[in-house]
């Protein structure tokens, strides 16, 4: 764990970045989702998500993430093609594909070589599994293969979805240290989740006054 | 800019790799060769007629084949989540949609190109006339991709979206195969103004392709977008 708590010793993000949001809404077809959300983040902070199931918090993610439009409300956040990673339910990953080659294309999405994806197989605990293809791996194996991509590209914000879903005890330390360093390099986290996470340092509960 | 590139050249490979991996170019070429097989059967064996009608039944063929690849263009990647991550990268929604076109048309359309003159020889075809009929094909390819990605991208929500991805497609499709069958038949005429007419014929369809890789990624992108809401 040493190791990855140096990780983002050379990344530095900026000191004023920030993410605001004020009086944030969201729809689903005619049903209202959430609605008067506030919260304000800077760098180096976290913010956990709670609420019941259907209060939101995924679509909170993707909202911030750009991918959902906002109903009503305000935000200010980071570029998400640039600055935001965001790790949802669906990975994205391909079961045809092995591992070795799913980080050489996440590399090049990053913006690198495939070199740079050498030796995420150790930091990620799937050592020697290079030519493993991802359709064999278990659900745990690709949650831990799509961590891959916040290790390959340094950006502020990370927006996690349930991240500790269908990790194991060590796994679930990995995503603690990397979330902790990330912080520590001045990066924020928004962590959608339903157990405790171990490096946020507020809450927000969705669906709370409805 | 070099960023934007590699991106954009591992979109593409990543398209490429994957058709071939799960055996959607072997389908689309098997496709092919047995429809071109079976209609011999039903056409009855008479070598004139069957050489009268090869550059059409071709041209069909080929279209049919390209339709039956085009429901998974987008719908694994939005299925599986992918089609999130990639409107994250920093390259423009329309430059990653242009990006999976191309290895969609390096991966499957031009195999089925290469295999329509073996194709053609099971129909008789004139292997003298074979150039011109490949070279329509590499022309007015781009445009049947182009449109069938905007079938795909507008059902890639809907399960089983195949039969409605060719029904959004088709009518695209007819401008292209009328000036395709017409450069076919032109270069099988044979005779003086044969060069200018077949000429006239691949310069349309290369202008359908050309307006069609300039409008459709936009099209595309926003249906896209659209379903991921």
């Amino acid at each position: 764990m040493a190791e990855i708590e140096n990780l983002f010793s050379k990344t530095q993000h900026a000191r004023d970045a920030q993410c605001q949001a004020e009086g944030l809404a969201c729809r689903r077809g005619a049903a209202l989702v959430f609605e008067d959300v506030f919260f304000h983040l800077t760098s180096g902070q976290a913010l956990c998500v709670r609420g019941a199931n259907g209060s939101g918090k995924s679509s909170l993610l993707r909202q911030l993430a750009g991918l959902l439009p906002l109903a009503a409300g305000a935000l200010t956040r980071p570029n998400p093609h640039k600055h935001t990673h965001y790790l949802g339910h669906a990975d994205g990953l391909k079961a045809a594909l092995s591992i070795g080659e799913t980080l050489a294309y996440e590399a090049a999405l990053a913006g690198q070589g495939a070199d740079h994806a050498a030796d995420l197989t150790a930091r990620l605990g799937l050592a020697g599994r290079d030519w493993q293809y991802v359709g064999d791996l278990s659900a745990g194996q690709k949650r831990r293969l799509t961590l891959a991509r916040l290790l390959l590209d340094p950006r502020p914000l990370w927006l996690l979805d349930e991240p500790m879903t269908a990790l194991d005890e060590d796994g679930r330390a990995l995503v603690g240290a990397l979330a902790k360093a990330h912080l520590a390099s001045g990066g924020m986290i928004i962590a959608a989740s339903h157990e405790p996470l171990g490096f946020a340092n507020a809450e927000l509960v969705l669906g709370a006054q409805i | 800019m070099t960023t934007q590139r590699r991106i954009f050249a591992a979109i593409c490979r990543q398209h490429i790799r994957l058709s071939w991996r799960n055996g959607q170019t072997v389908l689309a070429v098997s496709f092919l060769f047995i429809a071109i097989t079976l209609l011999p059967f039903g056409l009855g064996p008479e070598l004139k007629l069957l050489r009268a009608l090869a550059p059409g039944l071709l041209w069909v063929v080929l279209a049919i084949s390209l339709l039956t690849s085009l429901e998974r263009l987008f719908q694994a990647d939005y299925e599986d989540g992918a089609l999130d991550r990639l409107l994250l990268v920093p390259l423009s929604f329309e430059a990653v949609v242009l990006a999976k076109l191309l290895g969609h048309y390096v991966a499957l359309v031009l195999p089925l190109i290469a295999a329509v003159p073996l194709a053609g020889l099971l129909l008789n075809i004139e292997a003298a006339r074979l150039p011109i009929l490949v070279a329509a094909m590499l022309c007015g390819a781009p445009a049947l991709v182009m449109a069938g990605g905007i079938g795909a991208a507008l059902a890639v929500s809907v399960r089983r979206g195949g039969l409605l991805t060719v029904l959004i497609a088709m009518p695209f499709y007819v401008p292209v195969l009328i000036f395709g069958a017409a450069a076919a038949r032109a270069g099988l005429q044979g005779g003086v103004d044969v060069a200018v007419d077949v000429g006239a014929y691949l310069g349309v369809l290369a202008a359908l392709s050309a307006a069609s890789l300039l409008l459709a990624p936009f099209a595309i992108a926003a249906a896209l977008r659209a379903a991921l809401r």
